[in-house]
């Protein structure tokens, strides 16, 4: 029988808002301070209010040693909290975690690079940072090099360096760091598709090499390939723990639902404190019929997604997914045409007008991403969902639901008769 | 760059054992013990080493003078006092002593002080992506920036010494004292620095308070001008600022100034160990939060 590697109970964490929230400066801390021993002396009982988020709440499980575990969730819904707690860098407000065996946590690839220092000194750095000891760094030190495809650049600072080599090398001392317990989130998400795909392989590697893992990620493909279980948190609780279908069924459903609420009032938004302008509305219209959330295969289909306030530089992205949540097509407005209109007339409003929507018969998803004023102001995933219905193609038939693939292209055959 | 390979391991084999897995329970911890568990610094002693590297290295990357700058400060202050104080004031050094010498054999262990107390007090927040990132002992943070000091340290006591030597001075024997002198230097400026550090996360207003800290407590440091002339009791209650008898003792130990301050010695020692304790206390206590605070 295996071994626990993590074993959780009731583990909680809360943080406080308000009062001091981030940091207050000393002053306050004096006068408030002040006005309590006063109130105390004065004989109120008062309290200042504190706000108490409990990002994590009575979570409980068990993870046995060699498990790949998938962690998935909205936004805020207590994944990264998680992460946070079981590898040590915050600790947990309720409960406890047993945790057996070396954890090393990619929390964010390339943490602790520093710029001035050269690609080797910081595969040393970053190395013992993770938790290597020198003599294992030494010993894989040309196994690392060679993963991340760099011996030229080594003893260039790596000020020098581009984001995409930074992030290569970062992987590459990562992925050599052989912990018992494994800790990633999102880290796939950088990268060119080749470097990508290296990783994943390696990651795969690392779990069946018998370490354990626990794996966040939006991408439920990758979550899928590489995880045997999920445990789907929702607003800091489990909601479910199950075989990864299961549990990334219980997600897609929570996704639809989320879709359901009013955009707007939605909390699990990709956080930036920013926000000037939020979505407040995304519907999918059929480009003939006008008919909204169904669209004809094939034919015209149109994206209007309305804004909370309009903003100079506004940028919008979406992104199609299929029912399984796996991204099929992105459409960018950064990636401007001649034939965009920018219109200061037409109010808190971006349309995408799609000539003809090449997508087989099914359900599928919609991610929205708002630019504006050269940062991301809001982001939203399952903003919307919307039903294709059998169409024709360039006069030919789609194939039906079920069928392999989700797009369908225009195209001709020539046969022998 | 000679201080290029200093991110490399040093020839010491090491075997990397893998011991049996340790179980390891995380909950919510109270009271102190967690900076001083000495386990878990030992655990993570590679990290402690590559931390120190690390702020060596960096220190003077992409500097023409290099480590020159570690004697370059206390010699370039020693010029402005010589002629500011000795001239102009006309500060006399005791027993004789060329000003010059008086001002920067009490110059160099200051510098050492002043400068690990500033970067230490802001090394956290510097450090923010890390701490809120990955686990590790944050206490190798400050302690990191103290060990780099001590590197420049090493190369300005060897300057001056060799320029008291230049000079005609013979150091008494009393210059057996000065790795004790030098302990309380060290632990003055990590006690300070960890402590200010820890503060810092949750109040930046540390930022605007050390710089002036830092000139305030120069200037009740007799550096520029000898204290022979404060009368006694005070002169002796001076050296609860730990300074006070590092700085004397190091113109006793170093030029044979005076007769031995163990009076001073013996305070400072005492209110450095306080310092100490005090600074690395409140930093165990307020640990545990640095990564939801910073």
């Amino acid at each position: 029988m295996a071994a626990v590697a993590i074993k959780a109970e009731g583990l909680g964490k809360n943080y406080k808002l308000g009062l001091n929230a981030a940091y207050g400066s000393l002053r306050e801390a004096v006068s408030e301070a002040g006005r309590r021993t006063v109130g105390r002396l004065a004989g109120r009982g008062e309290k200042p209010q504190i706000d108490v988020l409990w990002a994590l709440k009575d979570v409980s499980f068990e993870i046995q040693q060699g498990e790949a575990i998938g962690l998935i969730g909205h936004n805020g819904a207590g994944k990264s909290t998680m992460l946070k707690l079981l590898s040590r860098i915050a600790e947990p407000s309720t409960g406890y975690a047993e945790v057996t065996g070396r954890v090393g946590s990619l929390l964010e690839v390339g943490t602790g690079f520093h710029p001035e220092l050269t690609g080797r000194e910081n595969v040393f750095l970053n190395g013992a940072i993770l938790g290597m000891r020198r003599a294992e760094i030494r010993s894989r030190f040309d196994e690392i090099v060679e993963f991340a495809n760099m011996e030229r650049f080594l003893d260039t600072p790596v000020k020098r360096y581009s984001s995409g080599m930074q992030v290569r090398l970062a992987f590459a001392v990562a992925a050599h760091l052989e912990p018992e317990i494994l800790l990633v989130d999102e880290v796939l998400a950088v990268g060119d598709a080749a470097f990508q795909r290296k990783s994943l392989t390696k990651m795969a590697e690392v779990a069946r090499a018998g370490s354990t893992v626990i794996f966040v990620s939006h991408n439920l493909a990758t979550i899928q390939s590489l995880c045997e279980r999920a445990i789907l948190l929702e607003r800091g609780s489990v909601v479910t723990d199950a075989p990864v279908e299961e549990a990334v069924t219980g997600y897609l459903r929570a996704l639809e639902r989320a879709a359901s609420e009013d955009l707007e009032h939605r909390t699990d938004r990709d956080g930036r404190s920013w926000e000037e302008s939020k979505v407040k509305r995304l519907a999918v219209f059929d480009g003939d019929s006008g008919e909204a959330d169904v669209v004809v295969g094939g034919r015209g289909a149109k994206f209007v997604v309305e804004v909370t306030e309009v903003l100079p530089m506004m940028e919008c992205q979406l992104t199609i997914l299929n029912s399984l949540g796996h991204p099929i097509t992105t459409l960018d407005s950064e990636l401007s045409s001649t034939a965009d209109v920018r219109d200061s007339e037409s109010g808190p409003r971006i349309e995408c007008q799609v000539g003809s929507l090449p997508l087989i018969p099914g359900r599928y998803r919609i991610d929205v991403l708002l630019r504006g004023k050269q940062e991301i102001q809001d982001g939203l995933q399952a903003a919307a969902y919307f039903d294709v219905e059998p169409g024709t193609i360039d006069g030919r038939p789609m194939p039906a639901i079920g069928a392999d693939g989700d797009v369908v292209l225009p195209h001709t055959w020539q046969l022998p008769a | 760059m000679p201080t290029q390979s200093a991110l490399q391991p040093t020839a010491a084999a090491e075997t990397a054992n893998a011991p049996a897995p340790e179980t390891i329970r995380l909950q919510a911890t109270s009271g102190f013990g967690r900076v001083l568990d000495p386990k878990e610094l030992w655990r993570f002693r590679d990290l402690a080493f590559q931390i120190a590297a690390r702020d060596v290295t960096i220190r003077y990357r992409q500097t023409a003078f290099g480590a020159a700058w570690a004697i370059l400060q206390p010699l370039a202050f020693m010029a402005i006092f010589t002629l500011i104080f000795g001239r102009l004031a006309g500060i006399e050094a005791p027993d004789g002593l060329p000003y010059a010498l008086f001002a920067l054999v009490g110059l160099v262990p200051w510098m050492f002080f002043a400068n690990s107390f500033l970067l230490g007090s802001e090394s956290l927040v510097m450090n923010q992506a890390l701490i809120s990132k990955i686990y590790f002992p944050r206490i190798f943070i400050p302690a990191g920036v103290v060990a780099a000091g001590c590197v420049d340290f090493t190369i300005s006591l060897l300057i001056m010494l060799t320029i008291v030597l230049i000079a005609g001075f013979v150091p008494p024997l009393a210059i057996l004292a000065l790795p004790l002198l030098i302990a309380i230097a060290i632990m003055t400026a990590l006690g300070a620095a960890a402590g200010l550090s820890a503060v810092n996360v949750r109040y930046r207003d540390v930022r605007y308070v050390v710089p002036f800290a830092t000139q305030l407590w120069f200037f009740i440091t007799p550096i520029v001008y000898p204290n022979v002339n404060i009368d006694e009791p005070l002169r002796t209650l001076t050296a609860i600022n730990p300074m006070v008898g590092v700085v004397e003792g190091f113109r006793w130990a170093v030029l044979g100034a005076g007769s031995a301050p163990w009076d001073l010695i013996g305070i400072s020692f005492a209110s450095a160990c306080v310092l100490l304790f005090i600074g690395l206390s409140y930093f165990d206590r307020v640990e545990r939060s640095f990564a939801d605070l910073i």
